[in-house]
Protein backbone atom coordinates (compact mmCIF):
# COMPACT_ATOMS: atom_id res chain seq x y z
CA UNK A 1 0.00 0.00 0.00
CA UNK A 2 2.79 2.35 0.99
CA UNK A 3 4.56 1.80 -2.30
CA UNK A 4 1.36 2.49 -4.22
CA UNK A 5 1.03 5.86 -2.50
CA UNK A 6 4.67 6.58 -3.28
CA UNK A 7 4.01 5.71 -6.93
CA UNK A 8 1.06 8.08 -7.04
CA UNK A 9 3.14 10.91 -5.58
CA UNK A 10 5.89 10.30 -8.14
CA UNK A 11 3.23 10.24 -10.83
CA UNK A 12 1.96 13.67 -9.74
CA UNK A 13 5.44 15.18 -9.61
CA UNK A 14 6.28 13.80 -13.06
CA UNK A 15 3.06 15.18 -14.42
CA UNK A 16 3.77 18.65 -13.01
CA UNK A 17 7.26 18.54 -14.49
CA UNK A 18 5.85 17.54 -17.88
CA UNK A 19 3.46 20.47 -17.79
CA UNK A 20 6.25 22.88 -16.80
CA UNK A 21 8.53 21.68 -19.57
CA UNK A 22 5.72 21.86 -22.12
CA UNK A 23 4.82 25.35 -20.97
CA UNK A 24 8.38 26.67 -20.92
CA UNK A 25 9.24 25.27 -24.32
CA UNK A 26 6.59 27.37 -25.96
CA UNK A 27 7.75 30.52 -24.18
CA UNK A 28 11.00 30.59 -26.10
CA UNK A 29 9.45 30.45 -29.55
CA UNK A 30 10.50 33.32 -31.75
CA UNK A 31 7.65 35.19 -33.38
CA UNK A 32 4.41 36.33 -31.87
CA UNK A 33 1.30 34.42 -32.78
CA UNK A 34 -0.89 37.33 -31.66
CA UNK A 35 0.61 39.37 -34.46
CA UNK A 36 -0.30 36.62 -36.89
CA UNK A 37 -3.84 36.52 -35.64
CA UNK A 38 -4.28 40.30 -35.63
CA UNK A 39 -3.16 40.57 -39.22
CA UNK A 40 -0.93 43.00 -41.05
CA UNK A 41 -2.97 46.14 -40.54
CA UNK A 42 -3.72 45.77 -36.84
CA UNK A 43 -3.46 48.87 -34.70
CA UNK A 44 -1.27 48.69 -31.59
CA UNK A 45 -4.44 48.97 -29.50
CA UNK A 46 -5.94 45.94 -31.15
CA UNK A 47 -2.76 43.92 -30.57
CA UNK A 48 -2.70 45.00 -26.94
CA UNK A 49 -6.33 43.97 -26.61
CA UNK A 50 -5.61 40.52 -28.00
CA UNK A 51 -2.59 40.06 -25.76
CA UNK A 52 -4.79 40.90 -22.81
CA UNK A 53 -7.50 38.49 -23.98
CA UNK A 54 -5.04 35.62 -24.28
CA UNK A 55 -3.46 36.49 -20.94
CA UNK A 56 -0.05 37.14 -22.44
CA UNK A 57 0.65 40.25 -20.38
CA UNK A 58 0.97 38.52 -17.01
CA UNK A 59 4.35 37.39 -15.72
CA UNK A 60 5.48 33.89 -16.50
CA UNK A 61 4.62 32.26 -13.16
CA UNK A 62 1.09 33.65 -13.17
CA UNK A 63 0.68 32.53 -16.76
CA UNK A 64 1.84 29.03 -15.89
CA UNK A 65 -0.66 28.72 -13.07
CA UNK A 66 -3.47 30.15 -15.17
CA UNK A 67 -2.61 27.66 -17.85
CA UNK A 68 -2.50 24.80 -15.35
CA UNK A 69 -5.85 25.85 -13.89
CA UNK A 70 -7.25 25.69 -17.39
CA UNK A 71 -6.20 22.07 -17.64
CA UNK A 72 -7.74 21.06 -14.36
CA UNK A 73 -11.03 22.85 -14.89
CA UNK A 74 -11.29 22.13 -18.59
CA UNK A 75 -11.63 25.73 -19.74
CA UNK A 76 -8.11 26.68 -20.51
CA UNK A 77 -6.63 28.79 -23.20
CA UNK A 78 -8.34 29.44 -26.46
CA UNK A 79 -6.94 28.20 -29.72
CA UNK A 80 -5.23 30.92 -31.76
CA UNK A 81 -6.72 29.72 -35.04
CA UNK A 82 -10.20 28.62 -34.02
CA UNK A 83 -12.42 30.47 -31.65
CA UNK A 84 -12.60 27.41 -29.43
CA UNK A 85 -11.26 26.21 -26.11
CA UNK A 86 -8.24 23.94 -26.58
CA UNK A 87 -10.09 21.39 -24.44
CA UNK A 88 -13.00 21.17 -26.89
CA UNK A 89 -10.59 21.01 -29.79
CA UNK A 90 -8.26 18.36 -28.45
CA UNK A 91 -10.43 16.06 -26.33
CA UNK A 92 -12.68 14.57 -29.08
CA UNK A 93 -9.61 13.73 -31.13
CA UNK A 94 -7.73 12.43 -28.11
CA UNK A 95 -10.72 10.16 -27.43
CA UNK A 96 -10.47 8.72 -30.93
CA UNK A 97 -6.74 8.05 -30.47
CA UNK A 98 -7.25 6.49 -27.04
CA UNK A 99 -10.00 4.26 -28.45
CA UNK A 100 -7.76 3.20 -31.31
CA UNK A 101 -4.82 2.51 -28.99
CA UNK A 102 -7.00 0.71 -26.44
CA UNK A 103 -8.62 -1.37 -29.15
CA UNK A 104 -5.21 -2.42 -30.47
CA UNK A 105 -4.05 -3.23 -26.95
CA UNK A 106 -7.03 -5.56 -26.47
CA UNK A 107 -6.28 -7.26 -29.79
CA UNK A 108 -2.62 -7.60 -28.84
CA UNK A 109 -3.31 -9.13 -25.44
CA UNK A 110 -6.07 -11.40 -26.76
CA UNK A 111 -3.84 -12.85 -29.47
CA UNK A 112 -0.33 -12.84 -28.10
CA UNK A 113 -0.81 -14.21 -24.58
CA UNK A 114 -2.61 -17.44 -25.65
CA UNK A 115 -0.35 -17.80 -28.68
CA UNK A 116 2.82 -17.16 -26.68
CA UNK A 117 1.70 -19.60 -24.01
CA UNK A 118 1.04 -22.39 -26.51
CA UNK A 119 4.35 -21.78 -28.31
CA UNK A 120 6.28 -21.55 -25.07
CA UNK A 121 4.66 -24.74 -23.82
CA UNK A 122 5.54 -26.52 -27.06
CA UNK A 123 9.17 -25.46 -27.19
CA UNK A 124 9.69 -25.93 -23.46
CA UNK A 125 8.58 -29.55 -23.51
CA UNK A 126 11.21 -31.78 -25.02
CA UNK A 127 14.45 -31.18 -26.81
CA UNK A 128 14.48 -31.73 -30.56
CA UNK A 129 10.80 -32.52 -30.87
CA UNK A 130 8.68 -31.39 -33.82
CA UNK A 131 6.91 -28.82 -31.67
CA UNK A 132 10.23 -27.21 -30.85
CA UNK A 133 10.97 -26.82 -34.53
CA UNK A 134 7.62 -25.18 -35.08
CA UNK A 135 8.56 -22.86 -32.25
CA UNK A 136 11.84 -21.79 -33.87
CA UNK A 137 10.19 -21.39 -37.27
CA UNK A 138 7.75 -19.05 -35.60
CA UNK A 139 10.63 -17.01 -34.17
CA UNK A 140 11.88 -16.25 -37.67
CA UNK A 141 8.43 -15.24 -38.94
CA UNK A 142 7.97 -13.17 -35.80
CA UNK A 143 11.19 -11.30 -36.35
CA UNK A 144 10.06 -10.36 -39.82
CA UNK A 145 6.65 -9.14 -38.68
CA UNK A 146 8.20 -7.01 -35.95
CA UNK A 147 10.21 -5.11 -38.53
CA UNK A 148 7.18 -3.88 -40.50
CA UNK A 149 6.33 -0.30 -39.58
CA UNK A 150 2.68 -0.14 -38.55
CA UNK A 151 1.83 2.67 -40.98
CA UNK A 152 3.19 0.67 -43.91
CA UNK A 153 1.14 -2.28 -42.71
CA UNK A 154 -1.85 0.06 -42.62
CA UNK A 155 -1.26 1.02 -46.24
CA UNK A 156 -0.98 -2.64 -47.21
CA UNK A 157 -4.19 -3.51 -45.35
CA UNK A 158 -5.98 -0.66 -47.12
CA UNK A 159 -4.78 -1.86 -50.52
CA UNK A 160 -5.44 -5.57 -50.03
CA UNK A 161 -8.58 -5.59 -47.91
CA UNK A 162 -9.93 -2.20 -48.89
CA UNK A 163 -9.22 -1.74 -52.59
CA UNK A 164 -8.81 -5.32 -53.75
CA UNK A 165 -11.17 -7.37 -51.57
CA UNK A 166 -13.48 -4.41 -50.83
CA UNK A 167 -14.09 -5.43 -47.20
CA UNK A 168 -14.09 -1.78 -46.21
CA UNK A 169 -13.76 1.60 -47.86
CA UNK A 170 -10.37 3.16 -47.09
CA UNK A 171 -10.70 6.57 -45.54
CA UNK A 172 -14.33 6.23 -44.60
CA UNK A 173 -14.81 6.97 -40.91
CA UNK A 174 -18.07 7.12 -38.96
CA UNK A 175 -18.36 9.99 -36.50
CA UNK A 176 -17.60 8.90 -32.96
CA UNK A 177 -20.45 10.93 -31.44
CA UNK A 178 -23.13 9.64 -33.80
CA UNK A 179 -22.41 5.96 -33.83
CA UNK A 180 -19.97 4.47 -31.34
CA UNK A 181 -20.14 0.90 -32.63
CA UNK A 182 -19.92 2.11 -36.22
CA UNK A 183 -16.77 4.04 -35.30
CA UNK A 184 -15.25 0.99 -33.64
CA UNK A 185 -16.02 -1.02 -36.77
CA UNK A 186 -14.47 1.61 -39.00
CA UNK A 187 -11.22 1.78 -37.01
CA UNK A 188 -10.79 -2.01 -36.94
CA UNK A 189 -8.33 -2.11 -39.89
CA UNK A 190 -6.30 0.65 -38.25
CA UNK A 191 -6.31 -1.15 -34.90
CA UNK A 192 -5.09 -4.32 -36.61
CA UNK A 193 -2.30 -2.38 -38.33
CA UNK A 194 -1.13 -0.97 -35.01
CA UNK A 195 -1.49 -4.32 -33.27
CA UNK A 196 0.25 -6.81 -35.59
CA UNK A 197 3.92 -5.77 -35.08
CA UNK A 198 3.34 -5.57 -31.33
CA UNK A 199 1.59 -8.96 -31.32
CA UNK A 200 4.79 -10.40 -32.71
CA UNK A 201 6.76 -8.68 -29.98
CA UNK A 202 4.57 -9.70 -27.06
CA UNK A 203 4.15 -13.26 -28.35
CA UNK A 204 7.90 -13.64 -28.46
CA UNK A 205 8.20 -12.29 -24.95
CA UNK A 206 5.41 -14.45 -23.54
CA UNK A 207 6.87 -17.48 -25.25
CA UNK A 208 10.32 -17.04 -23.76
CA UNK A 209 8.89 -16.28 -20.34
CA UNK A 210 6.81 -19.49 -20.40
CA UNK A 211 9.72 -21.58 -21.73
CA UNK A 212 11.98 -20.28 -19.01
CA UNK A 213 9.44 -21.10 -16.30
CA UNK A 214 8.69 -24.57 -17.65
CA UNK A 215 12.36 -25.45 -17.24
CA UNK A 216 12.44 -24.11 -13.68
CA UNK A 217 13.00 -26.32 -10.66
CA UNK A 218 9.54 -25.87 -9.22
CA UNK A 219 8.05 -27.44 -12.33
CA UNK A 220 10.32 -30.45 -11.94
CA UNK A 221 9.26 -30.78 -8.30
CA UNK A 222 5.60 -30.59 -9.25
CA UNK A 223 6.12 -33.21 -11.96
CA UNK A 224 7.88 -35.55 -9.57
CA UNK A 225 4.83 -35.31 -7.34
CA UNK A 226 2.82 -36.64 -10.26
CA UNK A 227 1.20 -33.55 -11.74
CA UNK A 228 0.78 -33.43 -15.51
CA UNK A 229 2.58 -30.70 -17.39
CA UNK A 230 -0.70 -29.19 -18.56
CA UNK A 231 -2.06 -28.79 -15.06
CA UNK A 232 1.29 -27.37 -13.87
CA UNK A 233 1.03 -24.88 -16.71
CA UNK A 234 -2.36 -23.61 -15.64
CA UNK A 235 -1.86 -23.83 -11.88
CA UNK A 236 1.69 -22.53 -11.49
CA UNK A 237 3.55 -21.52 -14.61
CA UNK A 238 1.07 -19.01 -16.02
CA UNK A 239 0.96 -17.01 -12.80
CA UNK A 240 4.72 -16.68 -12.67
CA UNK A 241 5.33 -16.24 -16.36
CA UNK A 242 2.79 -13.49 -16.89
CA UNK A 243 4.30 -11.11 -14.32
CA UNK A 244 7.09 -9.86 -16.61
CA UNK A 245 4.53 -9.77 -19.44
CA UNK A 246 2.61 -7.12 -17.50
CA UNK A 247 5.71 -4.92 -17.34
CA UNK A 248 6.31 -5.24 -21.05
CA UNK A 249 2.67 -4.37 -21.69
CA UNK A 250 3.34 -1.05 -19.99
CA UNK A 251 6.24 -0.32 -22.31
CA UNK A 252 4.26 -1.44 -25.33
CA UNK A 253 1.30 0.81 -24.52
CA UNK A 254 3.45 3.91 -24.98
CA UNK A 255 4.53 2.60 -28.36
CA UNK A 256 0.96 1.71 -29.32
CA UNK A 257 -0.09 5.24 -28.51
CA UNK A 258 2.68 6.70 -30.66
CA UNK A 259 1.94 4.18 -33.41
CA UNK A 260 -1.74 5.10 -33.38
CA UNK A 261 -0.89 8.76 -34.00
CA UNK A 262 0.83 7.81 -37.27
CA UNK A 263 -1.55 5.05 -38.39
CA UNK A 264 -4.50 7.42 -37.97
CA UNK A 265 -3.13 9.36 -40.91
CA UNK A 266 -3.27 6.30 -43.17
CA UNK A 267 -6.95 5.72 -42.49
CA UNK A 268 -7.98 9.36 -42.14
CA UNK A 269 -9.11 8.93 -38.54
CA UNK A 270 -9.55 12.37 -36.94
CA UNK A 271 -7.33 11.76 -33.93
CA UNK A 272 -4.51 13.39 -32.04
CA UNK A 273 -2.14 13.16 -35.00
CA UNK A 274 -4.43 15.32 -37.09
CA UNK A 275 -4.75 17.97 -34.37
CA UNK A 276 -1.00 18.01 -33.90
CA UNK A 277 -0.17 18.32 -37.58
CA UNK A 278 -2.77 21.04 -38.09
CA UNK A 279 -1.77 23.03 -35.04
CA UNK A 280 1.93 22.72 -35.83
CA UNK A 281 1.30 23.98 -39.36
CA UNK A 282 -0.75 26.95 -38.17
CA UNK A 283 1.54 27.67 -35.20
CA UNK A 284 -1.39 27.22 -32.85
CA UNK A 285 0.75 26.75 -29.75
CA UNK A 286 -1.94 26.44 -27.06
CA UNK A 287 -3.34 23.48 -28.97
CA UNK A 288 0.07 21.85 -29.43
CA UNK A 289 0.83 22.28 -25.71
CA UNK A 290 -2.53 20.86 -24.73
CA UNK A 291 -2.20 17.89 -27.05
CA UNK A 292 1.24 17.09 -25.66
CA UNK A 293 0.24 17.42 -22.01
CA UNK A 294 -2.92 15.36 -22.46
CA UNK A 295 -0.96 12.62 -24.20
CA UNK A 296 1.62 12.62 -21.43
CA UNK A 297 -1.23 12.27 -18.92
CA UNK A 298 -2.54 9.25 -20.82
CA UNK A 299 0.87 7.60 -21.07
CA UNK A 300 1.74 8.26 -17.43
CA UNK A 301 -1.65 7.02 -16.22
CA UNK A 302 -1.31 3.79 -18.16
CA UNK A 303 2.15 3.28 -16.71
CA UNK A 304 0.84 3.95 -13.21
CA UNK A 305 -1.96 1.40 -13.67
CA UNK A 306 0.50 -1.17 -14.99
CA UNK A 307 2.81 -0.51 -12.06
CA UNK A 308 0.04 -0.96 -9.52
CA UNK A 309 -1.30 -4.06 -11.30
CA UNK A 310 2.20 -5.49 -11.18
CA UNK A 311 2.36 -5.01 -7.44
CA UNK A 312 -1.03 -6.61 -6.91
CA UNK A 313 -0.18 -9.64 -9.03
CA UNK A 314 3.28 -10.12 -7.57
CA UNK A 315 3.26 -9.67 -3.77
CA UNK A 316 7.03 -10.03 -3.69
CA UNK A 317 7.29 -6.55 -5.19
CA UNK A 318 5.22 -4.96 -2.44
CA UNK A 319 8.04 -3.82 -0.18
CA UNK A 320 10.38 -2.41 -2.80
CA UNK A 321 9.83 0.95 -4.36
CA UNK B 1 36.01 -24.25 -30.08
CA UNK B 2 34.05 -21.07 -30.24
CA UNK B 3 31.02 -21.24 -32.50
CA UNK B 4 30.86 -18.56 -35.15
CA UNK B 5 28.22 -15.92 -34.56
CA UNK B 6 26.44 -16.13 -37.92
CA UNK B 7 23.68 -13.79 -36.78
CA UNK B 8 26.20 -11.04 -36.18
CA UNK B 9 27.94 -11.68 -39.51
CA UNK B 10 24.65 -11.58 -41.44
CA UNK B 11 23.51 -8.46 -39.58
CA UNK B 12 26.80 -6.67 -40.20
CA UNK B 13 26.70 -7.49 -43.93
CA UNK B 14 23.10 -6.26 -44.21
CA UNK B 15 23.81 -3.02 -42.36
CA UNK B 16 26.96 -2.39 -44.39
CA UNK B 17 25.03 -3.01 -47.62
CA UNK B 18 22.49 -0.35 -46.62
CA UNK B 19 25.26 2.12 -45.80
CA UNK B 20 26.95 1.29 -49.11
CA UNK B 21 23.74 2.05 -51.01
CA UNK B 22 23.51 5.35 -49.16
CA UNK B 23 27.09 6.25 -50.04
CA UNK B 24 26.61 5.29 -53.71
CA UNK B 25 23.45 7.39 -53.80
CA UNK B 26 25.51 10.41 -52.76
CA UNK B 27 27.52 10.17 -56.00
CA UNK B 28 25.49 8.17 -58.44
CA UNK B 29 21.84 7.39 -59.06
CA UNK B 30 20.48 5.86 -62.28
CA UNK B 31 18.38 8.99 -62.87
CA UNK B 32 18.30 12.40 -61.24
CA UNK B 33 15.85 12.28 -58.32
CA UNK B 34 14.08 15.39 -59.54
CA UNK B 35 13.99 14.56 -63.26
CA UNK B 36 10.35 15.05 -64.15
CA UNK B 37 8.94 13.47 -67.24
CA UNK B 38 5.21 13.54 -67.89
CA UNK B 39 5.38 10.95 -70.66
CA UNK B 40 7.14 8.48 -68.34
CA UNK B 41 4.70 8.59 -65.43
CA UNK B 42 3.47 5.38 -63.79
CA UNK B 43 5.77 3.11 -65.79
CA UNK B 44 5.72 -0.34 -64.22
CA UNK B 45 9.04 -1.89 -63.18
CA UNK B 46 11.20 -2.75 -66.19
CA UNK B 47 14.88 -2.96 -67.06
CA UNK B 48 14.95 0.77 -67.71
CA UNK B 49 13.28 1.66 -64.42
CA UNK B 50 13.83 -1.29 -62.08
CA UNK B 51 11.31 -0.02 -59.53
CA UNK B 52 9.10 1.81 -62.01
CA UNK B 53 8.28 5.49 -62.01
CA UNK B 54 5.98 7.66 -59.91
CA UNK B 55 3.17 10.12 -60.66
CA UNK B 56 5.64 12.72 -61.96
CA UNK B 57 7.67 10.26 -64.02
CA UNK B 58 10.57 10.18 -61.57
CA UNK B 59 12.64 7.01 -61.26
CA UNK B 60 11.64 5.27 -58.01
CA UNK B 61 14.91 3.32 -57.62
CA UNK B 62 16.92 6.54 -57.59
CA UNK B 63 14.57 8.09 -55.08
CA UNK B 64 14.59 5.01 -52.84
CA UNK B 65 18.41 5.02 -52.85
CA UNK B 66 18.61 8.68 -51.87
CA UNK B 67 15.72 8.23 -49.44
CA UNK B 68 17.56 5.43 -47.66
CA UNK B 69 20.55 7.70 -47.43
CA UNK B 70 18.43 10.48 -45.93
CA UNK B 71 16.98 8.10 -43.36
CA UNK B 72 20.38 6.67 -42.43
CA UNK B 73 21.94 10.13 -42.13
CA UNK B 74 19.15 11.51 -39.94
CA UNK B 75 18.91 8.43 -37.74
CA UNK B 76 22.68 8.22 -37.42
CA UNK B 77 23.03 11.86 -36.39
CA UNK B 78 20.08 11.55 -34.01
CA UNK B 79 21.68 8.52 -32.34
CA UNK B 80 25.00 10.34 -32.16
CA UNK B 81 23.37 13.30 -30.39
CA UNK B 82 21.13 11.21 -28.15
CA UNK B 83 23.82 8.63 -27.48
CA UNK B 84 26.55 11.11 -26.55
CA UNK B 85 24.35 13.16 -24.23
CA UNK B 86 22.66 10.06 -22.83
CA UNK B 87 25.96 8.33 -22.11
CA UNK B 88 27.38 11.40 -20.36
CA UNK B 89 24.22 11.93 -18.30
CA UNK B 90 23.84 8.25 -17.48
CA UNK B 91 27.48 7.80 -16.50
CA UNK B 92 27.64 10.87 -14.30
CA UNK B 93 24.25 10.14 -12.76
CA UNK B 94 25.08 6.51 -12.05
CA UNK B 95 28.55 7.27 -10.74
CA UNK B 96 27.69 10.15 -8.44
CA UNK B 97 24.31 8.78 -7.34
CA UNK B 98 22.36 10.33 -4.49
CA UNK B 99 20.24 13.41 -4.90
CA UNK B 100 21.80 14.41 -8.22
CA UNK B 101 20.91 10.99 -9.63
CA UNK B 102 17.37 11.24 -8.28
CA UNK B 103 16.79 14.62 -9.95
CA UNK B 104 18.30 13.57 -13.28
CA UNK B 105 16.28 10.38 -13.35
CA UNK B 106 13.04 12.26 -12.64
CA UNK B 107 13.75 14.57 -15.59
CA UNK B 108 14.58 11.46 -17.59
CA UNK B 109 11.16 10.04 -16.69
CA UNK B 110 9.50 13.22 -17.89
CA UNK B 111 11.13 13.03 -21.29
CA UNK B 112 10.52 9.28 -21.51
CA UNK B 113 6.84 9.66 -20.64
CA UNK B 114 6.22 11.49 -23.90
CA UNK B 115 6.45 9.17 -26.92
CA UNK B 116 9.51 10.11 -28.98
CA UNK B 117 7.48 10.92 -32.09
CA UNK B 118 5.31 13.31 -30.06
CA UNK B 119 8.35 14.97 -28.53
CA UNK B 120 9.83 15.41 -31.98
CA UNK B 121 6.55 16.96 -33.14
CA UNK B 122 6.75 19.48 -30.29
CA UNK B 123 10.24 20.44 -31.35
CA UNK B 124 9.09 20.88 -34.90
CA UNK B 125 6.26 23.02 -33.56
CA UNK B 126 8.78 25.21 -31.78
CA UNK B 127 11.61 25.33 -34.28
CA UNK B 128 9.83 24.88 -37.58
CA UNK B 129 10.18 22.04 -40.06
CA UNK B 130 13.37 20.86 -41.66
CA UNK B 131 16.04 18.20 -41.62
CA UNK B 132 18.05 19.76 -38.79
CA UNK B 133 15.00 20.07 -36.56
CA UNK B 134 14.00 16.46 -37.10
CA UNK B 135 17.52 15.28 -36.32
CA UNK B 136 17.89 17.34 -33.16
CA UNK B 137 14.37 16.48 -32.01
CA UNK B 138 14.90 12.75 -32.45
CA UNK B 139 18.32 13.04 -30.82
CA UNK B 140 16.84 14.61 -27.70
CA UNK B 141 14.02 12.10 -27.67
CA UNK B 142 16.58 9.28 -27.53
CA UNK B 143 18.59 10.65 -24.59
CA UNK B 144 16.52 8.93 -21.86
CA UNK B 145 16.85 5.41 -23.20
CA UNK B 146 20.63 5.70 -23.41
CA UNK B 147 20.92 7.43 -20.05
CA UNK B 148 18.91 4.70 -18.34
CA UNK B 149 20.85 1.78 -19.84
CA UNK B 150 24.24 3.35 -19.12
CA UNK B 151 23.28 4.44 -15.61
CA UNK B 152 22.26 0.91 -14.66
CA UNK B 153 25.52 -0.52 -15.95
CA UNK B 154 27.67 2.14 -14.29
CA UNK B 155 25.95 1.50 -10.96
CA UNK B 156 26.89 -2.16 -11.37
CA UNK B 157 30.55 -1.33 -11.69
CA UNK B 158 30.79 1.62 -9.33
CA UNK B 159 31.76 -0.45 -6.29
CA UNK B 160 33.91 -3.05 -8.00
CA UNK B 161 37.46 -3.58 -6.83
CA UNK B 162 39.08 -2.27 -9.98
CA UNK B 163 37.33 1.05 -9.50
CA UNK B 164 38.51 1.21 -5.89
CA UNK B 165 42.08 0.45 -6.87
CA UNK B 166 41.96 3.10 -9.59
CA UNK B 167 40.74 5.57 -6.99
CA UNK B 168 43.54 4.60 -4.63
CA UNK B 169 46.13 5.13 -7.30
CA UNK B 170 44.83 8.66 -7.68
CA UNK B 171 42.60 8.56 -10.77
CA UNK B 172 40.04 11.35 -10.92
CA UNK B 173 36.32 10.68 -11.33
CA UNK B 174 36.26 11.61 -15.02
CA UNK B 175 39.13 9.23 -15.74
CA UNK B 176 37.48 6.43 -13.79
CA UNK B 177 34.11 6.97 -15.45
CA UNK B 178 35.27 7.12 -19.02
CA UNK B 179 38.53 5.15 -19.07
CA UNK B 180 37.90 2.45 -16.49
CA UNK B 181 34.16 1.84 -16.45
CA UNK B 182 33.25 2.69 -20.05
CA UNK B 183 35.20 -0.17 -21.72
CA UNK B 184 33.22 -2.63 -19.61
CA UNK B 185 29.87 -1.46 -20.86
CA UNK B 186 30.70 -1.04 -24.54
CA UNK B 187 28.79 -4.17 -25.60
CA UNK B 188 25.63 -3.07 -23.84
CA UNK B 189 26.08 0.34 -25.36
CA UNK B 190 26.51 -1.03 -28.86
CA UNK B 191 23.29 -3.04 -28.53
CA UNK B 192 21.53 0.09 -27.30
CA UNK B 193 22.83 1.97 -30.34
CA UNK B 194 21.46 -0.70 -32.69
CA UNK B 195 18.04 -0.68 -31.00
CA UNK B 196 17.99 3.11 -30.92
CA UNK B 197 18.94 3.30 -34.59
CA UNK B 198 16.06 0.99 -35.36
CA UNK B 199 13.60 3.20 -33.48
CA UNK B 200 15.04 6.30 -35.12
CA UNK B 201 14.49 4.83 -38.59
CA UNK B 202 10.86 4.08 -37.76
CA UNK B 203 10.28 7.49 -36.19
CA UNK B 204 11.89 9.34 -39.09
CA UNK B 205 9.88 7.39 -41.64
CA UNK B 206 6.68 7.97 -39.67
CA UNK B 207 7.32 11.69 -39.41
CA UNK B 208 8.13 12.22 -43.05
CA UNK B 209 5.05 10.14 -43.85
CA UNK B 210 2.98 12.63 -41.86
CA UNK B 211 4.62 15.50 -43.70
CA UNK B 212 6.41 16.94 -40.69
CA UNK B 213 9.79 15.33 -41.27
CA UNK B 214 12.17 15.90 -44.14
CA UNK B 215 10.62 18.36 -46.55
CA UNK B 216 10.43 17.91 -50.32
CA UNK B 217 12.27 18.12 -52.68
CA UNK B 218 14.63 15.97 -50.56
CA UNK B 219 13.45 12.41 -51.27
CA UNK B 220 12.53 10.43 -48.18
CA UNK B 221 10.96 7.02 -47.85
CA UNK B 222 8.10 8.24 -45.68
CA UNK B 223 7.24 11.09 -48.02
CA UNK B 224 7.20 8.67 -50.97
CA UNK B 225 4.75 6.44 -49.11
CA UNK B 226 2.54 9.42 -48.36
CA UNK B 227 2.41 10.68 -51.93
CA UNK B 228 1.82 7.18 -53.29
CA UNK B 229 -1.37 7.01 -51.26
CA UNK B 230 -3.58 8.45 -54.02
CA UNK B 231 -2.24 6.03 -56.62
CA UNK B 232 -2.50 2.69 -54.84
CA UNK B 233 -4.64 1.07 -57.50
CA UNK B 234 -2.75 2.65 -60.38
CA UNK B 235 0.86 2.07 -59.35
CA UNK B 236 1.31 -0.47 -56.54
CA UNK B 237 5.08 -0.49 -57.08
CA UNK B 238 5.16 3.15 -55.99
CA UNK B 239 4.12 2.15 -52.47
CA UNK B 240 5.77 -1.27 -52.21
CA UNK B 241 9.42 -0.38 -52.89
CA UNK B 242 9.84 2.49 -50.41
CA UNK B 243 8.05 0.34 -47.83
CA UNK B 244 10.37 -2.60 -48.49
CA UNK B 245 13.36 -0.28 -48.13
CA UNK B 246 12.22 0.72 -44.63
CA UNK B 247 11.58 -2.92 -43.70
CA UNK B 248 15.03 -3.88 -45.00
CA UNK B 249 16.69 -1.20 -42.86
CA UNK B 250 14.80 -2.28 -39.75
CA UNK B 251 15.37 -6.02 -40.26
CA UNK B 252 19.09 -5.60 -40.82
CA UNK B 253 19.38 -3.54 -37.63
CA UNK B 254 17.36 -6.10 -35.66
CA UNK B 255 19.53 -8.98 -36.89
CA UNK B 256 22.65 -6.94 -36.13
CA UNK B 257 21.57 -6.21 -32.57
CA UNK B 258 20.51 -9.83 -32.01
CA UNK B 259 23.98 -10.86 -33.10
CA UNK B 260 25.52 -8.41 -30.65
CA UNK B 261 23.39 -9.78 -27.83
CA UNK B 262 24.55 -13.31 -28.63
CA UNK B 263 28.14 -12.17 -28.22
CA UNK B 264 27.57 -10.85 -24.73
Amino acid sequence: MKSVIKKIITFTITLLLVSMVAFLMFQVIPGDSVLTKAGMNATPERIEELREAYGLNENIVVRYFNWLKGFVTGNGYKSYTYNMDVWDLVIPNLKATILLAGYSLIIILAVSIPLGTVLGYMSGKKKKSVSRKIGSLFDVVNQGIMAVPSFFLGIMISIVFGLMLKWFIPGQIVSLEDDFLGFIGAITPAAVAVAVPKIAMLTKFTKSSITENIRADYVRTARSKGMTLTSILFKHVLKNALIPVITVTGVISTEIFAGSIVVEQVFGIPGLGKVLINSISSRDYPVVMAAVVYSAIVVLTVNLIVDIAYRIVDPRMGGKS
Amino acid sequence: MKKRNYTLIAGTIMVLAAILIAIIAEFYTPYATDALSVSDKFLSPSLKHIMGTDNLGRDILSRVMVGMGTTIKISGMAILIGGTLGVILGTVSGYIGGFFDEVLMRINDVVASVPSILLAMVFIGVMGRGTVTVTVALGIAFIPSFARVVRGEVMNYRHRDFVKSAKLSGAGPVRIMFLHIMPNIKNTLLAAVATGFNNAVLAEAGMSYMGIGVQPPTPSLGEMLASSQSFWGLAPWYVIFPGLAIIYLVISLVIFSNGLKKNM
